[in-house]
């Protein structure tokens, strides 16, 4: 799972560069890693890929912000 | 009346009320107000004078509120920049208005030392942050702002600055490439901030939600005109937790809710939200880009108490117009009529005003206007231009318009070929700037395209050397590293040729 997470950051939002340096606490808001559109790309890629259906009311840090915080939200959602 | 009177006199009168909440915490006038005196303090031991241009390149955030403060309260002038700019545009700004002194975060020391060390003109660069990371890369004289703050200094100076001084400069892209810095006096941005908050109906009770980067002039004034009311502003980095600041809105009880079209097309996806009460909200206002129909619409569905605001303006002017409320089911895609103490016109080619129906350049009147662009005079007469009276200037806009019989404007399209993307302006020229510095590349040209949620997204038509392996991916990577984000293409498109005119220019019409 971390792999698929790392994968897509490194892919849709470092573009391809091998995503040297982000650790799995960074937080994507404050590194600047994901804009203000990115979000709806990134929970896309989560439901597609985990099966998940994410509610509105989810859309926080606390559940996106970093690869650990997805990985805790996916997990407690599955 | 000067800009930093607005946080001054509302600490003078009510210094424990909270005019600032950020995630880190809650903060009084009275504690903002004395966090940038000190500020104010440590720059003028530094030798920053009076009519110095001080740079600030942070995040929303606590550090540059007080920071932007802090300068004017040494009589200088504040520069708040894009902290997304890379290196050469902030050396090319930095230089450009050969600045005095730079607040940054350390988390940025390697942009902002290769900028700092390349601007001659700068002597001392003050870093936020809470660690002290190493920086011997950095070759100027350096402070840390928490030491700054947690000095006993705090007392206020006496200003010489008048109001016809400048307060601050800021850099906006322009066709042709290289960004222009407005300068705008403390009595331009006072009026402007009156005229605002006069149509907006802002009250000292206000509780303002930011979510726009204050570098960006309708984020900067949010914190201006909240501060000018005596209100509360609550500032959040941006929008990219959508819910987040649905939660703020509620835990908050906010009144006051500036968008911009991106904005409102993620916040219009979540139909769930539509089960609070939102009736706190008094009102959503919305400019840099036009609210389309839809959006406007949903809004109402979404928060049926409140009032909403489409409005219009630009940087040279900061604010044009904005539609009374109750026109917006009469005329929803009107941006409405000039806002107080101002005169707006429609002219055709030669200068003369249009008829109701016509279409010309807007052309705006009134103390909100620029001063110009800070040292480019033939840039400034192209905008600032003789008015009716001897040694007036008014500006034209550059953007064409009609208005129909009762006087409401319609904005129709641009003049140039700037895009506008998530209501930030791009200049295609600085992207195909930095698009010819890759190697490969033999041409480039950018065009914005319709996007749902972006307003315009940028694409970048390429033609690349023979043989080359580069990729969409590498371009846009290779982007990132050079523009904004904001301006970094979202479709890369190789092409074997670029359709060209009679005399060899690229042609861009035809191409999507």
């Amino acid at each position: 799972m971390r792999e698929k997470i790392r994968k897509f950051i490194s892919e849709n939002f470092l573009f391809g560069k091998e995503p040297e340096g982000l650790t799995d606490d960074d937080s994507f808001l404050e590194k600047g890693i994901i804009d203000s559109t990115g979000v709806l790309e990134l929970v896309a890629f989560i439901e597609e890929t985990f099966g998940i259906k994410v509610a509105d009311d989810e859309l926080l840090p606390e559940n996106l912000d970093s690869v650990n915080h997805l990985m805790n939200y996916i997990s407690a959602k599955n | 009346m000067l800009v930093n009177h607005f946080l001054e006199n509302s600490a003078a009168k009510h210094p424990d009320k909270i005019a600032l909440i950020t995630k880190e915490g809650r903060y009084s006038y009275g504690e903002v107000n004395q966090m940038a005196n000190k500020i104010a303090h440590a720059l003028i031991a530094e030798g920053v004078e009076k009519g110095d241009r001080v740079a600030i390149f942070l995040d929303n955030s606590l550090d540059a509120v007080v920071s932007l403060f802090g300068v004017l309260k040494t009589g200088g002038i504040f520069l708040m920049i894009n902290p997304t700019t890379k290196t050469e545009k902030l050396t090319y700004i930095l230089n450009n208005c050969r600045a005095a002194a730079f607040i940054g975060s350390q988390g940025k020391l390697p942009v902002i030392s290769e900028a700092c060390n390349n601007t001659p003109s700068l002597r001392n660069v003050f870093l936020t942050g809470e660690n002290r990371l190493s920086h011997h890369e950095l070759h100027k004289k350096s402070f840390y702002l928490s030491e700054i703050l947690s000095s006993s200094n705090a007392h206020q100076s006496v200003l010489r600055t008048i109001d016809a001084d400048l307060a601050t400069i800021i850099y906006t892209s322009g066709s042709t490439g290289n960004p222009k810095g407005v300068m705008m006096a403390h009595f331009n941005m006072i009026s402007a901030a009156n005229s605002i908050t006069t149509y907006l109906e802002n009250v000292p009770d206000d509780i303002i939600l930011n979510v726009l980067p204050i570098s960006f002039d309708y984020g900067l004034y949010q914190i201006l005109m909240g501060f000018k009311m005596g209100s509360t502003v609550v500032l959040e980095k941006s929008f990219l937790y959508p819910y987040k600041v649905i939660d703020i809105i509620l835990k908050e009880k906010v009144t006051g809710f500036p968008i911009v079209p991106t904005i409102s097309a993620i916040l219009l996806q979540m139909e769930d939200i539509k089960k609070h009460n939102f009736e706190r909200l008094r009102y959503i206002s919305n400019t840099a880009a036009a609210l389309p129909v839809a959006h406007i619409q949903k809004l109402r569905e979404f928060f049926p108490k409140t009032t909403i605001y489409s409005m219009y303006g630009l940087t040279e002017c900061k604010r044009v117009s904005y539609l009374p409320p109750d026109q917006l089911d009469i005329r929803p895609t009107s941006v409405g009529k000039g806002m107080p103490n101002e005169e707006v016109y429609i002219v055709d080619e030669d200068g003369n005003r249009v008829r109701p129906g016509v279409v010309g350049e807007l052309v705006v009147r009134g103390s909100n206007v620029m001063r110009g662009y800070w040292e480019m005079p033939e840039e400034t007469v192209k905008r600032l231009r003789p008015g009716q009276y001897p040694g007036e200037m008014v500006l034209y806009t550059g953007d064409l318009f009609r208005m129909d019989e009762e006087g409401y404007l319609y904005f129709v399209s641009r003049k140039d070929d700037i895009i506008k993307s998530r209501g930030e302006k791009v200049s295609p020229k600085e992207i195909e700037n930095v698009l010819y510095e890759i190697d490969d590349v033999i041409e480039a040209a950018v065009v914005g395209v319709e996007d749902s949620v972006l307003g315009q997204a940028i694409k970048a038509f390429v033609v690349l050397k023979e043989g080359s392996q580069l990729t969409e991916k590498e371009t846009i990577r290779f982007c990132a590293q050079h523009l904004e984000d904001f301006m970094v293409p979202k479709y890369v498109e190789f092409r074997n040729t670029l359709p060209k005119t009679d005399t060899g220019k690229i042609k861009k019409t035809g191409l999507a």
